[in-house]
């Protein structure tokens, strides 16, 4: 499938039409979406008509934006005005948003063509697409494996060639940990980078939209396009979207890059194998690397599972019965509210919701909510020594390539350990890419994790190039 | 930290976020959230006691707008998507219980 940058290069030069383009992706999902199980809903209507408007304005002899014609897959926790919207939930089955979400707008703008929703764990809890109500995706590249997660949908309707380029968001590693195990680029923007206006929240203050693509290109040109102040959400930063495409080949020359211990250990073999490759290759194009070991990232997954628990037990408190969405009937209030978050919400769900609620309840606040803050502002403090030392910090997304199904639903620890390397990003609030890098068991691909301060995706993307053009994929 | 999770305890923060759960489901998740607890002791074990705690990455200041009037979702829009709406107002089942 040709890239984002070439569709809209082609469809502003009158080489192809974003109608021509938008076909190709339809037919691309009818062939696999039934086998992979990777959109929940697909806007034919809309899209087409979005695709005819993009070449209306070509014929007129218009500019027309970035990502012109280029389809494009969006999370199903993302609010499209009029599109089902489900967090891959029943409780939100048959629901649709009034609004759209501001990355929604920017998107459309830019002459992008929304196809459709995808699949993810239920409210994007998870790390497999396992935990949806409507079934797992399949992984295009090995349909007896996962995809990842939670955005498992997003990653393979880009790794199916469904479309170039895709939405996900990463509370602690749902973009990246997904793009790892389907050879993709994923990109965790920095806390406040992307509005989050429309995003139906998990975990507040971890919660991040970010871009999924094949190249390192791409999801720089989709950053740049939803990134920037958005008045609608009161964590935005306050400046507008940086300026990423034009840095996208400054390379690596003269950067500090640190190889953390913590980054790769307890990884497979082929993951480490990749990793230590990844900092031969930087090193060649002119980095200077050294090691380091940051112990706190050791305490991340602990802090992690139970702050994001705690905010989601305040975030899902919504979902009730009265406003939107499922309810089932009973005589009183308070049993209509229990019955219907009882049959509305999966496994997962209720297990994180009562994890967070324990944490915050009264008598357990102090030891383990209390504690887990603490621990993020240890956190946070150890990315700023760090980065005192480096400028890029280096290591392996997830522990392992792409796991097949089942082999993890019955012990969420072990679930909750495909994380461990994504999550202190997320605590921190900075930014991180995954970027294919190599290959491991069964010839799946493998993602290497470069991470950087606040506000740095520019030099991530491009130290993710160097290693791109490394692998093979100039 | 706190004392291993009990079952009563999964039961009582179950009561509290409103979820109903059957016996089988009270002893997974006794068994499950009481696995995440247990690995959240390493954190316990850490003297942390002059560390300021972290709530929000950013630490959040307090963001103002011009007061500006604008149009904000229509009522009729709203009330569309509720499960059950009367006299443009949410409906829901009976909140207080019979009169003595």
């Amino acid at each position: 499938m040709k890239s984002a940058a070439q569709i809209a290069r082609e469809v502003q030069s009158g080489a192809t039409s974003a109608s021509v383009e938008l076909e190709a992706s339809l037919a691309a999902v009818r062939a696999r979406n039934e086998e992979l199980n990777v959109f929940l809903h697909v806007d034919e209507e809309g899209a087409r008509a979005a695709a005819s408007r993009i070449d209306d304005r070509v014929a007129r002899g218009e500019t027309v934006g970035p990502l012109a014609g280029v389809p494009i897959a969006i999370k199903d926790n993302l609010c499209q005005a009029g599109i089902p919207t489900t967090c891959s939930s029943r409780i939100l089955e048959g629901w649709r948003p009034p609004y759209n979400a501001t990355v929604i707008d920017r998107l459309v703008e830019a002459g992008a063509v929304p196809v459709g929703k995808t699949n993810l764990d239920e409210f994007a809890m998870g790390s497999s697409t396992e935990n949806s109500a409507f079934g797992p995706t399949r992984n295009p590249l090995d349909i007896t494996r996962v995809p990842g997660g939670s955005s498992g949908g997003s990653a393979a309707a880009v790794a199916a060639d469904m479309t170039p380029i895709a939405l996900g968001s990463d509370t602690g590693g749902s973009i990246r940990q997904p793009a790892a195990l389907c050879g993709l680029v994923g990109v965790k923007p920095s806390y406040g980078l992307v509005s989050r206006y429309g995003l139906i929240a998990f975990a507040s203050s971890l919660d991040q939209i970010g871009p999924l693509s094949k190249t390192v290109l791409d999801s720089a040109i989709l950053l740049e396009v939803i990134a920037g102040h958005d008045p609608m959400d009161s964590t935005s930063l306050p400046e507008p979207s940086p300026s990423l495409v034009a840095h996208v080949d400054d390379g690596v020359a003269g950067k500090r890059v640190a190889l953390v211990r913590e980054l790769v250990e307890g990884a497979d073999p082929d993951v480490v194998a990749s990793v230590e490759r990844a900092t031969v290759a930087l090193k060649d194009a002119g980095a200077t690397i050294i090691e380091l070991s940051i112990p706190e990232f050791r305490l991340g997954l602990s802090a992690y599972y139970l702050i994001a628990p705690a905010e989601a037990s305040s975030n899902l408190a919504r979902f009730d019965g009265v406003r939107y969405g499922l309810r089932v009937d009973a005589d009183d209030v308070t049993a209509m509210m229990e019955a219907t978050r009882t049959a509305g919400f999966g496994a997962e769900v209720k297990r994180r919701i009562m994890l967070g609620t324990y944490a915050l309840s009264a008598g357990y606040f102090d030891a383990y909510y209390g504690q887990a803050l603490k621990v993020r502002t240890q956190m946070i403090d150890a990315f700023h020594r760090a980065y005192q030392q480096a400028d890029l910090l280096i290591g392996a997304t997830a522990p392992s390539v792409a796991f097949e199904f089942g082999a993890k639903t019955s012990n969420p620890m072990a679930m909750y350990l495909s994380d461990v390397f994504t999550i202190p990003t997320n605590l921190a609030g900075e930014a991180a890419v995954s970027v294919p890098f190599g290959t491991g068991e069964a010839g799946l691909p493998i993602g290497v994790q470069l991470l950087g301060p606040g506000r740095s995706e520019a030099q991530l993307l491009a130290a993710a190039r160097v290693l791109e053009i490394a692998d093979g994929r100039p | 930290m706190g004392s291993p999770l009990r079952r009563e305890d999964v039961a009582y923060v179950a009561k509290l976020a409103r979820l109903t759960l059957s016996d089988a489901e009270l002893d997974m998740f006794t068994e499950q959230l009481g696995q995440v607890l247990a690995h959240a002791e390493d954190m316990g074990a850490l003297n942390l006691e002059n560390v300021v705690a972290t709530a929000h990455p950013f630490g959040l200041i307090n963001v103002v707008r011009d007061d500006i009037v604008r149009p904000s979702l229509e009522r009729e829009v709203v009330l569309a998507m509720a499960p059950d709406a009367r006299d443009g107002r949410f409906a829901v089942p009976r909140i207080m219980g019979e009169a003595p």
